[in-house]
């Protein structure tokens, strides 16, 4: 019978790099900036760590293959390292190879580590990749801009909206990140931006203007996870604890069924339900303090509200209208900046989000901590990456709380 | 008189981008200022991702559609000066994405302007099999030149068998005979046509070979010039002129659209003008066919009662046109000029070619999957079937999409993505017998295609890798 990850595996200590565009810095160096800050915040020293894994996206433009990048830079003591692979969800994926470790108890401290160095192309937007050999032959070479830009028409079509309409929510969900990502000295775009400026920013995909979409960037973030028996040996006093870590992948519906319909994503209802069942949170939309989700485009923000189950099928560009995800909002989301202001170094992502969320529940957070449902600091914080595009993709999710 | 085939059905395909000479001679005046002379019309312009190939393709599919005749032809014919592979068989490309089976007879003609009336006059000598004959060229032109004026890119298609209900025409008399009168030339590897002078060529050549073969074909099918109602004579509409009057055929009918929308197609340009002859004609009338290229093919034919009721392919496909309002993107369309598209025109297109014969049926043919246990179209064929209330094993037989509609589910226009004639327009469409396929369109405007809107699907270049030279094709969806 399982019975789930929650509160089997706790946080040590977690470390996030500064993003941005870091010409003076590779992979390695940014590995070491999230790593140390997660070892000190821990606690410990590095040769207590007994197993690692990777994220990381592009290997071919910036570490190469394997773990090997990861041990070398950060002189792991020869453990069993590994690297994953999952899309937009590598980051995630990593943490969730170090809990699952932790949890089997193959070992009583794990490292997760998410790194991406975008900007070594020479070029702006992500790099291009391949979609497989076969799939190279007769797929678009699509960009990820494009691909996320349609859920905007079909959206609009099926839920009668105009677009103009449609656009202007999504030009409140931009505004609102640049405006969290001010109080955020971690983020790479901390300017604050108007929804007049969204609406006329430069076309990237109809009908997606380059301020619709998230910046691209350099970083790293990761975490040092453990069992709670462990964390009480090592002195930590309050825990985060990983209530819950799901993820649902595209088995080929999307793209080659008819039933979806193009104006959600498919996958992240299966992970949130899950990951909810997991943390026994039963009614997310009142148990749950803040979201961070995988904004790499305003849309998908817009449509992952109703994903989650946060808003209503049909009734997100109203929710965010009324300021229902803003700061002061009852679910604030991107308290961090999100994707649209760190940016979306891909192996990283997901592993800078639980960091904010890791900091945000320990009452850290500095000038952007959030008060929570209770007045005494959030309870349960949710991370959502969407790895691919809308026609096939890895949605995760995880929750985070308090150690009880 | 030996037995000849009929002419069973034709099809066009002109492509949607005109071309206006008032666009070329604007642009060119300043470098060769006669070229404002004769800028009236538009030619035919084909868009970045259509080549002699994939414009066969589209004019065998009208064919194929218009006539009613759609048993499977025994032999396929492709005729062109500009077949993208000089040593792979371009025929057996076209015959893969008309979905013929492998025991079609294939055969390319090239070599001369000939070609298509080369193809036509073999064909008929064997009255008692079905030939389907495509001509198409995309013929390259020196910038300012008076080619790049009087070309079009064009193709067309005949359908050769014996007698039918639906027969449009019954030939008469079909003979060639060569010459080798050098009015121009291009050498293997060679850009662009090297043309002699137009004045040489018709006193030299024209006026004296062609009254003589005309008069030979009359009197071998025993009619009278009067009998001749419709001259096919690909050559300029005041050459056209002449050679009527000496040929004595004055009052016949020629063709003045295809070179006026289209311009001349090369090896296509007799099948247009036939199609042309074939849309006027009344059951009963003469048409007489020539076709000039190191020789001169002569080719009779007697209209009969199928030109009634057959569709009229080639006007609808000259009054189809959209106007191109950009030299400079026709040039950059050929070629001929090095536009700087960024980085991401880069990628490395390198293809995988033991992937590509596995799975050529999905890639040429554009076949899918149908799943026999619960009918769910998908693409690209799968081993598991993608219903997922289904999901059964092993239970997909191949299912043609090449001509089926489809609806556009989403789409997007994007401007970062690298694409020849920016924005890069792609999108999910819906098949209408079910399955969805993310896929990129063409010949659409910017702004111009809708959630909902109807499209149907045709054959184009998907992408050249420069570095191997080698160009890939696939199908893309366009508004029906």
């Amino acid at each position: 019978m399982k019975s789930g990850i929650k509160d089997k595996v706790v946080i040590a200590g977690m470390g996030c790099s500064r993003f941005g565009e870091r010409w003076e810095s590779g992979p390695d160096d940014l590995m070491v900036e999230a790593f140390e800050e997660a070892l000190a915040d821990a606690h410990i020293e590095r040769d207590q760590i007994e197993a690692a894994w990777l994220g990381v996206f592009f290997d071919e433009q910036n570490t190469g293959k394997s773990s090997l990048p990861m041990s070398i830079a950060l002189r792991l003591p020869n453990i069993p390292t590994t690297r994953v692979e999952n899309l937009c969800a590598t980051g995630t994926e990593a943490l969730r190879g170090a809990v699952y470790a932790v949890a089997a108890g193959a070992c009583e401290i794990a490292l997760a580590i998410g790194v991406e160095k975008l900007k070594d192309t020479g070029f702006g937007g992500l790099p291009e990749r391949t979609k497989g050999t076969f799939e190279d032959l007769y797929l678009p070479t699509s960009t990820a801009p494009g691909a996320f830009a349609q859920l905007a028409g079909a959206y609009a079509e099926r839920h009668r909206y105009s677009m103009e309409e449609l656009k202007r929510a999504m030009a409140h969900i931009s505004v609102k990140s640049h405006e969290n990502a001010t109080r955020n000295p971690k983020a790479h775009l901390r300017n604050r931006i108007t929804e007049r400026q969204v609406l006329d920013s430069t076309p990237i995909a109809y009908p997606l203007g380059v301020l619709d979409c998230c910046g691209v960037s350099d970083g790293a973030a990761c975490a040092i996870v453990t069992s709670p028996e462990m964390a009480r040996r090592l002195g930590l006093r309050e825990v985060v604890s990983v209530k819950a870590l799901q993820l649902a992948a595209s088995n080929g519906v999307e793209m080659g069924h008819q039933s979806w319909d193009g104006t959600h994503t498919l996958t992240t209802p299966i992970a949130a339900q899950r990951a909810y069942a997991e943390a026994g949170i039963r009614d997310p939309r009142a148990q749950i303090d803040l979201i961070e989700v995988h904004d790499c485009f305003s849309i998908t923000e817009l449509v992952l509200m109703e994903d989650l189950g946060l808003s209503d099928i049909g009734r997100a560009p109203h929710d965010v209208l009324d300021g229902r995800y803003d700061r002061d909002g009852a679910i604030p989301c991107q308290i961090d900046g999100g994707l649209k202001c760190f940016g979306h170094p891909i192996g990283a992502t997901g592993l800078r989000m639980a960091y904010e969320i890791y900091l945000q529940l320990l009452g850290r957070a500095g000038e952007r901590q959030l008060r929570g449902r209770s007045g005494n600091g959030p309870a349960f914080g949710l991370t959502h990456n969407l790895g691919g595009i809308p026609n096939r993709n890895v949605a995760s999710v995880s929750i985070l709380g308090l150690l009880s | 008189m030996t037995q000849l085939g009929c002419i069973n059905g034709y099809g066009v395909h002109v492509p949607r981008l005109r071309l206006a000479r008032e666009v070329i001679a604007t642009a060119m005046a300043w470098a060769s200022p006669p070229v404002r002379g004769p800028a009236r019309g538009s030619r035919a312009m084909a868009n970045w991702d259509e080549d002699a190939l994939t414009m066969a393709v589209e004019a065998a599919r009208n064919c194929r559609a218009a006539s009613a005749d759609v048993s499977t032809p025994q032999s396929l014919v492709f005729c062109s000066t500009t077949a993208p592979f000089v040593d792979r068989d371009d025929a057996v490309i076209l015959a893969g994405a008309l979905d013929l089976p492998s025991s079609v007879e294939t055969l390319n003609l090239s070599a001369s302007l000939r070609a298509a009336t080369n193809g036509l006059v073999n064909g008929l000598r064997r009255p008692g099999s079905t030939t389907l004959v495509v001509a198409s060229d995309l013929r390259l032109t020196r910038p300012g030149s008076s080619q790049e004026l009087t070309y079009g890119d064009a193709a067309a298609a005949m359908l050769l068998g014996p007698p039918c209900r639906q027969s449009l025409a019954t030939v008469l008399v079909a003979v060639g005979s060569n010459s080798d009168f050098v009015d121009h030339y291009r050498m293997s590897g060679a850009d662009f046509d090297y043309a002699l002078e137009e004045r040489w060529i018709r006193d030299e050549f024209l006026m004296k070979v062609i009254p003589t073969t005309v008069a030979q074909v009359l009197r071998s099918a025993g009619v009278g010039v009067e009998a001749v109602r419709h001259f096919v004579v690909p050559a300029s509409a005041a050459t056209a002129k002449r050679l009527a009057q000496a040929c004595g055929l004055a009052a016949a009918r020629r063709d003045d659209r295809v070179l006026m929308h289209c311009g001349d197609a090369g090896t296509a340009l007799p099948l247009l003008m036939l199609a042309d002859a074939l849309e006027a004609a009344v059951p009963g009338e003469l048409i007489l066919v020539l076709g000039v290229g190191q020789g001169v093919d002569a080719i009779l034919l007697q209209a009969e009662p199928g030109v009634q009721g057959a569709a009229k392919v080639l006007t609808r496909a000259l009054e189809s046109g959209r106007d191109e309002p950009s030299y400079v993107r026709y040039l950059s369309h050929r070629k001929l000029l090095d536009v700087d598209f960024g980085m991401r025109a880069e990628r490395d297109q390198r293809t995988a070619h033991s992937v590509a014969f596995r799975k050529r049926e999905s890639l040429t043919a554009f076949k899918g999957g149908r799943c026999e246990r619960c009918g769910t179209v998908q693409f690209p064929l799968a081993r598991v079937c993608v219903n997922p209330g289904c999901r059964a094993t092993d239970t997909q037989v191949p299912h043609r999409l090449a001509d089926s509609r489809g609806r556009v589910k989403s789409f997007t226009e994007d401007w970062q993505a690298y694409a020849a004639r920016p924005p890069y327009v792609y999108g999910n469409v819906e098949f209408s017998e079910g399955g969805n396929l993310l896929m990129e369109f063409t010949d659409v405007e910017t702004g111009g295609l809708k959630v909902n809107d109807s499209v149907r699907f045709v054959y184009r270049i998907k992408d050249e890798d420069r570095a191997r030279g080698f160009r890939r094709y696939f199908w893309k969806a366009t508004v029906a």
